[in-house]
């Protein structure tokens, strides 16, 4: 036997850094070592990234594999796949597998890659709960969808869980994502992004739970379903488990080799001991632990170097970037996308053409990345990330790509631009985009008012003024030269609230992130000004349809409570027309004593205010209340507080009609409604107006042959007194009157505006057209009004007394110390 | 002086409502955390620099709280007031791993507690 002058290389783990490593090194010095792989998979060196493809049918694996049974024979390499390294002996340096061989070595590398993550929860263990990290994974996922089973369940919505989701539905499974976070890809993506690709997959059957935690698997002998903490069951014939990887460091761990989250190794990957060397995601480099192979072909390189006696290359860690693999789907990330201190963002939007950018920029420098929908630069502007290349002077442009040399900046009639012709611009007179174009081209109009004589468009109220300008702007270009835009909602947008307004009904926008996607908002989530006006606006067009959002609400009205100087609160039940009884009043006495609540008082509202509840209090108060029978206020909401009365006929000697119980009706028709602002009922029995309701929203006056009623007074800082809108008969009348006047009102003004400043803008005659002289339309008005109460008549204190609506609220997190 | 920091699990991310926050309760005063719509975590404490309004009660938009009571907006990551206003609360340093949130707090016995 000749005598042994090659050293002796061993490496443990047959993926793609051990590997790569070797062809490092082969291409340096290919005669230096003799080399042995051990590979646990039986098979050849694969490309585990293409997996996905595999599984979703768009490649064999053939054509994933790297390195064929030639490769490692044309290179002297001994091969043995299915035997798992099982102990080191660093003394003796050997190593020896589970099928009993011991090989020994001068330098050892280990590749041994991750270990998938498995939620410790019930069921773990059933047949049908699968990984997906190698290629047994994706033939098992391929033999349960070929064997008839129906429905996927992916747990986990990064990565690695989005692609096994795209894979299972080409096999025809409905496939449902269960994921933790609120948003999918949250490392990855920026929450538009991510909700960008949530649609989009929902589009292709996936169904993604956000905000869900998995309880327990279900079955007996096989997986049937998924359970959640919140109770939900879904049925699955199969479960994949894609929450996340964990470096495989137990046989280096073993054998007494520096381990933390994974083998520590220093910037020439050489672990703790000097003989042993480690790459790839089973090591941690300077606290970083890495879940891509971009970082692996780095440090195969220093590998590969120090292996060849080149001490001088290091590995100092590597920036990555993600690429999405599903197909039709473009999604880039990198970098530090979601900002921090100092971070400014750029931002693109168009929504049309599906496509989302966004670059945060500190000080000059690209920070990070996010690209949906067009990933043609994601190349440009990595290497920019990367190389810390200042970007001061292409500043302007830099959002646009690497192709566009002109500055062209965010066009903030795009959202307008982008509307179909059927979209309905005047609403007052239900004139479509279509009609104004044409009207402009065909009859060759140039101003605003050519426009409203000719199609009758901003000839009402003229909130949608703004649009009809830049329609005009839009057909004629810079002929067209408009007087001051009014101004924008707020500093996130360059829309004027009525253009906000319109354009959700017109784009059929339906939550807030679609509103920010489509009128290309500046922030990523706005701000305390422009998102309860959007949750308002949303709710106030799509009654039923739009989910509240309640992250969007100021606190008075997240916790139904009025917040005091001091942080506590103050809670005023209902008391329909001012009325009360003994048993309510003894209710209220005794939550007083129980809750040690400091002050009682009647209100300008004819109510009875307690103040000083603590906020966890609260849950607590309001069901006593409850149970004696009386509901929320609504004392803190933009919404209806009050009815005040008088005691009208009943017990008056100038009463002329029953004013409290004209009262307790409009209370109970329109109490818990939404409006842009608090509004204010009264109700007096005779002219002496004791119920004071000549300043408010909506006041009636009883008189001998009927009801007078007012409209948009006001008794708050600037007192105004009402308008006369009309005399009625009958008290049907005056109750669609006053819902078709609400309606109105909640479907036009500005968030913010009460009743007064909006009918002095539109002007009084305005409001007696649409709700005196038109009467199909006041009944049109107020028929949307009692079907918007229909999802707005709930109690808000019950639902969190009772059924634990938003408990999260009231509780802390924890107490410490 | 180098203070010690005891790192005091308080929760999981998934406790707090995205674009919320939570109050963790301490011998030093009322701590706020809060979660970010892109779900990065912050802690500061739950006393606006102007009248002691409790932050944690605020609209959350980025990485700010506008304080509920007068509108100040406060940075997260820092604890300043920004725009006009000035001012600053105190942070805490925060930890996220597997979803529990961990918060750095130098508990000295008897350390004066923070005014109430
Ligand atoms: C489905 C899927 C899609 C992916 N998509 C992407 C992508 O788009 N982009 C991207 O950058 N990354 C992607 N990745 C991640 C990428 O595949 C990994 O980062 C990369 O494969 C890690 O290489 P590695 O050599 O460290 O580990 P691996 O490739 O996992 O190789 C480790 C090998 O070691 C073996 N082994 C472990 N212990 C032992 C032992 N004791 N004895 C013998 N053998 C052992 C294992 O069986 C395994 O074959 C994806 C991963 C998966 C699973
Ligand atoms: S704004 Fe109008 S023009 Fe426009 S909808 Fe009202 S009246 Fe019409
Ligand atoms: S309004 Fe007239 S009727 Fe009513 S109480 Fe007052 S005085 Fe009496
Ligand atoms: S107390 Fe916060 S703004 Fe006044």
């Amino acid at each position: 036997m000749m005598a042994r002058t090659r050293e002796r290389l061993v490496v443990v783990g047959n993926g793609m850094a051990g590997i790569r490593t070797v062809e490092e090194l082969l291409k340096r010095d290919p005669d230096r070592y003799d080399i042995t792989v051990f590979g646990a998979e039986p098979h050849v060196n694969y490309n585990r990234i293409m997996l996905s493809p595999v599984l979703a049918g768009e490649k064999t694996f053939d054509q994933i594999i790297l390195n064929d049974r030639s490769w490692y024979e044309h290179n002297c390499i001994t091969l043995f796949t299915g035997e798992k390294v099982e102990t080191i002996d660093r003394e003796a340096r050997t190593v020896t597998s589970a099928a009993g061989r011991t090989v020994g070595y001068d330098k050892l590398l280990l590749a041994t890659g991750s270990i998938p993550f498995i939620i410790p929860v019930a069921g773990r263990g059933l047949p049908g709960v699968v990984p997906f990290r190698d290629i047994s994974d994706v033939e098992e996922m391929l033999r349960r969808a070929a064997g008839g089973g129906r429905h996927a369940v992916v747990i986990g919505a990064g990565l690695l869980g989005l692609e096994a989701a795209n894979g299972l539905a080409a096999n025809g499974m409905a496939v449902t994502v269960i994921h933790l976070m609120g948003t999918i890809m949250e490392r990855q993506l920026d929450e538009t992004a991510g909700l960008m690709l949530k649609v989009e997959l929902a589009g292709r059957g996936i169904d993604i739970i956000t905000g869900a935690t998995t309880e327990a698997i279900l079955g007996e002998d096989r997986v049937t379903g998924v359970l959640l903490e919140d109770g939900r069951e879904i049925p699955a014939d199969i479960v994949v488990m894609a929450v996340g990887i964990r470096p495989s460091t137990s046989l280096a761990k073993s054998a007494g080799i520096e381990v933390e989250r994974g083998i520590v190794v220093d910037d020439h990957m050489v672990t703790s001991d000097p003989a042993i060397l480690a790459v790839g995601e089973c090591v941690e480099h300077r606290g970083a632990v890495y879940g891509l192979v971009a970082p692996l072909w780095d440090m195969a390189r220093v590998c590969a170097d120090q292996l060849t006696g080149n001490a001088e290359s290091a590995y100092a860690g590597t920036v990555t970037g993600t690429k999405l693999k599903v197909t039709g789907i473009d999604v880039f990330s990198a970098g530090n996308f979601n900002g921090g201190e100092d971070c400014e963002e750029i931002v693109f939007r168009d929504d049309t053409r599906g496509v989302y950018k966004r670059i945060n920029v500190k000080e000059d420098f690209i920070e990070g990345v996010v690209l949906y929908g067009d990933t043609r630069d994601s190349a440009w502007y990595f290497q920019m990330l990367r190389d810390g290349e200042n970007i001061a002077a292409i500043r302007d442009t830099l959002i646009f790509g690497q192709g566009v040399g002109g500055a062209a900046s965010a066009d903030p009639r795009a959202a307008v631009a982008a509307l179909p012709d059927s979209a309905e611009i005047c609403g007052c007179n239900g004139v479509c985009k279509g009609s104004i174009t044409r009207a402009i081209a065909e009859k060759g109009l140039a101003t605003l008012e050519d426009v409203r004589a000719h199609t009758k468009a901003s000839a009402s109220c003229g909130s949608c003024t703004g649009l009809v300008e830049q329609l005009l702007e839009l057909s004629l270009g810079d002929e067209y030269q408009a007087a001051a835009a009014a101004k924008p909602l707020c500093k996130c947008t360059h829309h004027p609230h009525d253009d906000v307004r319109r354009l959700i009904v017109a784009g059929e926008l339906k939550s807030i992130p679609a509103v920010m996607r489509a009128l290309e908002w500046k922030t990523p989530n706005g701000c305390h000004t422009c998102r309860p006006a959007l949750n308002y606006y949303l709710l106030a067009a799509w009654p039923g349809e739009y989910k509240d959002d309640y992250q969007s609400r100021f606190i008075n009205e997240r916790a139904h409570a009025n917040i005091q100087k001091d942080g506590t609160y103050s809670v005023v039940p209902r008391m329909w027309g001012g009325l009360t009884s003994a048993k309510e009043l003894r209710a209220i006495a005794d939550v007083v004593d129980k809750f040690a609540i400091p002050t009682v008082k009647v209100t300008g509202g004819q109510r009875i205010d307690l103040f000083g509840v603590r906020k966890e209090d609260l849950p607590a108060v309001w069901k006593d209340l409850n149970d004696a029978g009386m509901v929320s206020g609504h004392a803190y909401a933009k919404g209806l507080r009050t009815v005040k009365t008088c005691v009208g006929s009943e017990w008056c000697r100038f009463g002329t009609q029953d004013s409290t119980g004209m009262g307790v009706k409009l209370e109970r028709m329109t109490w818990g409604t939404w409006t842009p602002h608090k509004v204010k009922l009264a109700v007096s029995g005779c002219p002496r107006n004791c119920a004071e309701a000549t300043i408010k929203d909506f006041g009636v006056v009883a008189v001998d042959s009927g009801w007078e009623l007012y409209v948009a007074g006001n008794g708050g800082m600037k007192v105004r007194e009402c308008d006369f809108l009309a005399k009625v008969e009958t008290e049907g009348q005056v109750l669609e009157y006053c819902g078709a006047f609400l309606q109105l009102y909640r479907e036009e003004a500005r968030y913010l505006d009460r009743t007064a400043p909006w009918v002095e803008r539109v002007g009084l005659d305005y409001v007696k057209k649409r709700v005196v002289d038109d009467g199909e339309g006041r009944r049109a008005l107020f028929a949307r009004f009692r079907f918007s109460q229909v999802f707005s008549q709930t109690d808000p204190w019950e639902e969190r007394a009772s059924q634990g609506v938003d408990s999260h609220e009231f509780a802390s997190l924890a107490t410490v110390g | 002086m180098k203070e010690d920091i005891t790192w005091i699990e308080v929760g999981r991310v998934a406790d707090i409502p995205p674009a919320g926050a939570r109050v963790v309760k301490t011998k030093q005063g009322d701590i706020a955390v809060f979660r970010t719509a892109a779900d990065d975590v912050f802690a500061v404490r739950d006393r606006c620099p102007h009248a002691g309004g409790p932050l944690s009660q605020g609209i959350v938009h980025g990485a700010r709280v506008t304080c509920p009571l007068h509108n100040w907006v406060i940075d997260l990551a820092s604890g300043e007031a920004t725009g006009p206003d000035e001012g600053c609360t105190g942070t805490f340093p925060v930890r996220v791993e597997n979803g529990l949130i961990r918060l750095g707090l130098s508990m000295p016995p008897g350390q004066p507690a923070a005014a109430s």
